[in-house]
């Protein structure tokens, strides 16, 4: 359920997760944020190996925000959307970079979410939300419990809602989950962090 | 759930230097991190210590300790267009100026990219001006190179790719079926050598016209990044070409402007300076 509680000042990074069915709501999250929403976004969502071309122009298409996918070890711009590139991992890097890699697959993806998620909770620890889309295997539900684990919040599109609802069932399961949103409630939650964000940002 | 911290890997990367003269300590952290924690649920260790006392006190298991921790995840013909773009551009552009071809894979992990490139050249009939060499910092990698087999599980995929590549025939043609595996066939290696070599230890041992380096500077941070771009620098004729993967960028190393780029796509650049 939505709660204010949980719109805090403290958060510095969100990451996305999401596969099969995920599509709409990360379009209509990225079509509804604020153009000058503060913090970085990092978005891994399952893709085609093989097509490197596309996807992120999709994405931009409705985006209030262009996203990129990043060079390996480029550096952490505010306010940036970052989109896993096909068949590579994306890690967030301590010190305030990205780095990708071609390990082997993890949940069978490559990106996988577990990987951005794990990486991501450890370098923001409690200053990050996670949020986990539609999906039909249980990547990302490992990595929504590493950023519990590390005093973040977590987020999952309901079970209800999601096309498939694989992925924000297993999170539930793997850990306590803070807030199991509709996307329309997702979208509400960034709005109002957004809002919180730029009255600290006036006050500095 | 058990989890490292920098302060564990601190200890680890410190030991290995000391005792093995190997050098960790500017590898991308995410990605060395995973690698430690993998080994240590490979082998059961309880703890980074646990693992740090084995290499202390058992100096035979590094060689696998160097397998486990460097990735070797490749494929043949990775990034298709890349290798369209060798074949219809780079590679007549080199022979365009000199009648022979060398070759660096740097990092060449189970060497599915030094069979690519000699498909490759073999399918433009100009195998027998190249000399290859291909090289890697894991003993145990570069033999299983030299054995040049493929598992089944992967033949797919380097088939489709081989395909997107545009290859003249089709990629069985270049292997016989084995139980587990695929043997490559070994005829189109006379002109590789495989050997041993460590980019960290930055040593330059010959000159090129072509260095392939794709998805290997990933597993380094900035710094290292940087060191081992004056490496290639120096391992390249002038106009020979540097090629690392598409998701990789030198604009942040110190010597980025003594190279053009050719093809920014697929990450093709051109040493123009010495």
């Amino acid at each position: 359920m939505f709660s204010y509680r949980n719109i805090n000042v403290k958060y510095k990074a969100v990451v996305i997760g999401g596969s099969a069915g995920s599509f709409q709501p990360v379009t209509k999250i990225l079509s509804s944020i604020p153009k000058d929403f503060p913090l970085p976004i990092f978005l891994c969502l399952h893709r085609l190996k093989h097509v490197r071309n596309g996807f992120v122009e999709a994405l931009s298409i409705k985006s209030t925000k262009e996203v990129q996918e990043p060079f390996d070890k480029e550096s952490i711009k505010r306010g940036s959307v970052y989109l896993a590139p096909a068949n590579y991992h994306m890690s967030i890097e301590l010190g305030n970079s990205i780095s990708l890699s071609t390990e082997g697959m993890v949940n069978n993806s490559r990106p996988s979410i577990d990987i951005t998620l794990d990486s991501a909770a450890y370098a923001y620890r409690d200053k990050l939300v996670g949020i986990l889309l539609s999906g039909a295997n249980k990547d990302g539900a490992l990595g929504m419990k590493k950023i519990k684990d590390r005093g973040g919040l977590t987020i999952v599109q309901s079970p209800e809602e999601s096309t498939i609802n694989t992925m924000p069932t297993s999170a539930l399961e793997a850990t306590e989950i803070d807030m199991t949103l509709t996307t329309e409630e997702i979208v509400k939650y960034l709005i109002e962090l957004d809002k919180l964000l730029k009255i600290k940002h006036e006050n500095i | 759930m058990y989890d490292i911290e920098i302060a564990d890997l601190r200890k680890l990367i410190e030991l290995v230097k000391e005792k093995y003269d190997y050098d960790f300590k500017n590898y991308a952290m995410s990605s060395f991190k995973r690698r430690i924690k993998r080994i240590v649920e490979l082998y059961k260790f309880d703890s980074v210590d646990a693992l740090v006392e084995r290499l202390t006190h058992n100096p035979t298991f590094f060689d696998e300790f160097v397998s486990e921790v460097t990735v070797n995840v490749t494929e043949m013909f990775r990034d298709p267009n890349f290798w369209t773009i060798l074949r219809d551009e780079i590679i007549p552009n080199i022979l365009s100026n000199h009648n022979k071809l060398s070759i660096w894979h740097a990092g060449c992990s189970s060497g599915e990219e030094v069979f690519s490139m000699q498909i490759l050249l073999e399918e433009m009939g100009v195998r027998d001006k190249s000399h290859t060499i291909a090289t890697d910092i894991d003993s145990a990698i570069i033999n299983r190179a030299k054995e040049a087999t493929v598992s089944k599980k992967n033949i797919e995929l380097n088939s489709s790719n081989y395909e997107r590549y545009q290859g003249k025939y089709t990629l069985d043609k270049y292997f016989t079926e084995d139980k587990e595996k695929y043997n490559f066939n070994k005829q189109l290696l006379s002109n590789v050598s495989f050997r041993k070599h460590d980019l960290v230890k930055g040593q330059v041992f010959s000159k090129f016209d072509l260095i392939l380096c794709r998805n290997v500077m990933i597993y380094f941070n900035q710094t290292l990044q940087n060191d081992v771009l004056y490496l290639l620098h120096e391992s390249l004729f002038k106009y020979g070409f540097l090629c690392i993967g598409s998701k990789e960028s030198l604009i942040w190393c110190d010597i980025a402007n003594k190279f053009i780029v050719i093809n920014n796509e697929e990450k093709i650049y051109k040493k123009v300076k010495e």
